[in-house]
């Protein structure tokens, strides 16, 4: 059996003296879509900067199929296949739609730091910019600066970009956070759509989202796992409900 | 979007640009213009270079010059080693050694500057241009010292098709020749897989690694390639004025064609075109009439980044937006309507500045009573006459702007509104 997409072994990361990822064992299988919850503060976010090497680790192991990554820099994890999006929209504000996308996928197309061959002629990396902005339905949005599109298309153009360049892990952090539900149902069936094959990984507040789309969910407080199971299991958990206590994880 | 490396239309711009660049000396045939031309010729390939850092790739560098002066002063040195043994097409190929030398030193510095971005990076050029100006004096040998670097560029017995390169108009057909061939390789630059990167480092480094580009790796390329180019111009102008000083690298050149591509528009690639031919028309023709022209150049530095941060190039963009929307029609009797209020008052302010520095710089004279000659004209600096005229005509001009302009502005504002209005 091939390795895990990802596998998390005894991570830990302190800022100073505060201890926020306090020992995270974890392992997202292959192709599956798994969503990481859990309260404010609990560092969902912190564990995605730590996978994707936007945060120095400060001890513990993350291997990436098979391969362990701490200490690599982010642009030789996403080389590896891994790609993720932001909590505050993190796009090219000032290049077009079009030119965002053609940006995320020159990489993964062999193109480097080319400075002797000419955009207009990479017919691939048109094709599947262009291709890319259709899924993501921002077709008509082409020479559009992404600095002046809504907030919902700029999420959209975020997840565009994080799947363009064919990574096969994905790490989405809170793809709806303050979208209406219109929005929020787009934007779930836009994220079945582009991640199928793939493996996601998502931090996630709607509950509606999470146990629509995941697979399996684990569930992070204070730094540490506490349940990783699937959503059914989840959702009995005594452990998580505790954790959760005053909300509930049934409305949904 | 055309896939076509050469359409009709671009190939009549750059044509066109090309030709009208080589017919220039047919109408301006004086010596002193055919100089001017020469060293606009040369700013625009070095600003196009700095712009290349500062609007595509959002490096603001305090030490471009460092690249320019050392492609100069190895032109120089190469152009005086070879001596006789060479002929007027070696001294032609020249700049190519500056563009090398601007290479090696993009390179050699660019792997220090590059490790950061933003301001760090601004003041670590800052640090590199003094130490390397520093240096520039410290070894006279190499750097000639307070005196320069001299040489002649008219070397060899045999002409090349008839060019010897010693009369001004036949160096300045070569700096048109160079400076073409380095515009369309810079503008080529912008439409590779590196320059799009740049751009996209320019805006939002971190999303730049996490698609997998070493943003590092993409700065100090683009460092390394614009210090070619200006090396290239470094070349030139040592061909050019047949002598290299410390000045070429030093912080005060690095500054000049900063606000060159400022002023002429860092978001545009012919932006800092326009900024090199501006800024040098001001310095050689209002530095030859006026002593104070440095204060103008300020003045007007000050004006730009306040009232027209995106530059001239941003300027003409917005009124061929106006145009294409139908609404140029609706501005431009307000822009005529400016124009007479407006050159009141700068001849209102001039006159005061110009008074107020003759008046200064004749102090040692005993001023006073002195009589000086302000624009060609015979004044007494002591009477008040002066004074209260120039101070009248700035007034009259405040008032006449400021009225004019208030409808003037109301009316942009309302014609920007329908143009925005009108695309979203």
């Amino acid at each position: 059996m091939s390795a895990p997409a990802i596998r998390i072994k005894g991570l830990k990361k302190n800022f100073g003296a505060s201890e926020i990822i306090r020992g995270v064992d974890l392992d997202i299988h292959r192709g599956e879509r798994h969503a990481i919850i859990g309260p404010n503060g609990a560092g969902k976010s912190t564990l995605f900067h730590l996978i994707s090497a936007r945060l120095p680790v400060s001890s513990g192991t993350i291997e990436l199929k098979g391969e362990n990554v701490v200490g690599l820099k982010p642009f030789e994890i996403n080389r590896r296949g891994l790609s993720r999006s932001f909590q505050i929209t993190n796009i090219f504000h000032n290049l077009s739609v079009f030119e965002n996308l053609r940006c995320a996928v020159l990489w993964s197309l062999g193109y480097r730091y080319s400075f002797w061959q000419r955009l207009a002629g990479l017919a691939d990396a048109r094709q599947r910019a262009e291709a890319v902005m259709e899924d993501i339905g921002l077709g008509k949005r082409r020479d559009t600066p992404a600095g002046i599109l809504s907030y919902a298309e700029q999420r959209a153009l975020e997840i565009g970009i994080t799947i363009a360049s064919g990574a096969d892990v994905i790490l989405l952090d809170e793809p709806t956070a303050g979208m209406s539900n219109t929005e929020t149902e787009e934007a779930v069936a836009l994220i079945r759509r582009v991640t199928e094959g793939k493996t996601l990984v998502m931090v996630e507040h709607d509950m509606g989202v999470v146990f629509g789309l995941a697979d399996r969910i684990s569930v992070l407080v204070y730094g540490q796992v506490i349940a990783t199971d699937a959503p059914a299991a989840i959702r009995c958990n005594a452990a998580v409900q505790e954790a959760y206590l005053g909300t509930s994880l049934n409305h949904d | 979007m055309s896939s076509r490396l050469v359409t009709r239309s671009r190939l009549l711009l750059w044509g066109g640009c090309l030709a009208l660049a080589l017919a220039l000396p047919l109408v301006f045939k004086s010596g002193f213009l055919i100089s001017l031309l020469c060293q606009m010729g040369i700013m625009v390939v070095f600003s196009l270079s700095y712009n290349m850092l500062l609007g595509q790739t959002g490096l603001l560098s305090f030490g471009h010059a460092v690249y320019y002066g050392l492609g100069a002063f190895a032109t120089m040195h190469t152009l005086n080693a070879i001596g006789k043994d060479g002929g007027p097409l070696v001294v032609a190929l020249l700049p190519a050694v500056g563009a090398c030398a601007g290479l090696a030193g993009g390179v050699l510095l660019g792997y220090v500057t590059t490790r950061k971005a933003g301001t760090t990076f601004a003041m670590i050029t800052l640090g590199i241009g003094e130490l390397v100006a520093a240096c520039s004096l410290m070894f006279p040998g190499v750097f000639g010292g307070e005196g320069g670097v001299s040489g002649n560029r008219v070397i060899g017995k045999e002409s090349f098709l008839g060019f010897t390169w010693g009369p001004q108009v036949e160096m300045y057909g070569l700096i048109v020749l160079w400076a073409f061939v380095c515009t369309v390789a810079m503008f080529a630059l912008t439409q590779t897989p590196l320059g799009r990167m740049a751009n996209a480092v320019r805006d939002n480094p971190e999303r730049a690694e996490f698609v997998g580009y070493d943003t590092e790796r993409v700065r100090l390329l683009m460092v390394i390639l614009s210090g070619m180019f200006a090396g290239a111009a470094g070349g030139l102008t040592a061909l050019n004025y047949e002598i290299v000083t410390a000045e070429t690298l030093n912080a005060h050149t690095s500054g000049v064609v900063l606000l060159m591509t400022f002023v002429g528009g860092i978001g545009f690639f012919y932006g800092p075109i326009i900024g090199a031919i501006l800024i040098t028309v001001m310095q050689i023709v209002i530095g030859g009439m006026t002593h104070a022209w440095l204060l103008y150049f300020g003045l007007f530095f000050l004006f730009m980044v306040l009232k027209a941060p995106g530059g001239i190039a941003s300027l003409i963009a917005v009124q061929r937006n106006l145009w294409n929307a139908g609404l140029f029609g609706r501005m431009l009797p307000h822009y005529l309507a400016m124009a007479l209020p407006v050159l009141i008052l700068l001849a209102g302010l001039v006159g005061l500045v110009e008074l107020t520095y003759a008046l200064l710089a004749g102090e040692g004279v005993g001023a006073g009573d002195t009589a000086t000659k302000v624009l060609g004209m015979q004044l007494k600096l002591g009477s008040p006459a002066p004074w209260v005229t120039a101070l009248a005509v700035t007034g009259t001009g405040l008032i006449l702007t400021r009225w004019i302009g208030n409808r003037a502005g109301a009316a942009w504002n309302a014609a920007l509104a329908t143009l925005h209005g009108d695309k979203a």
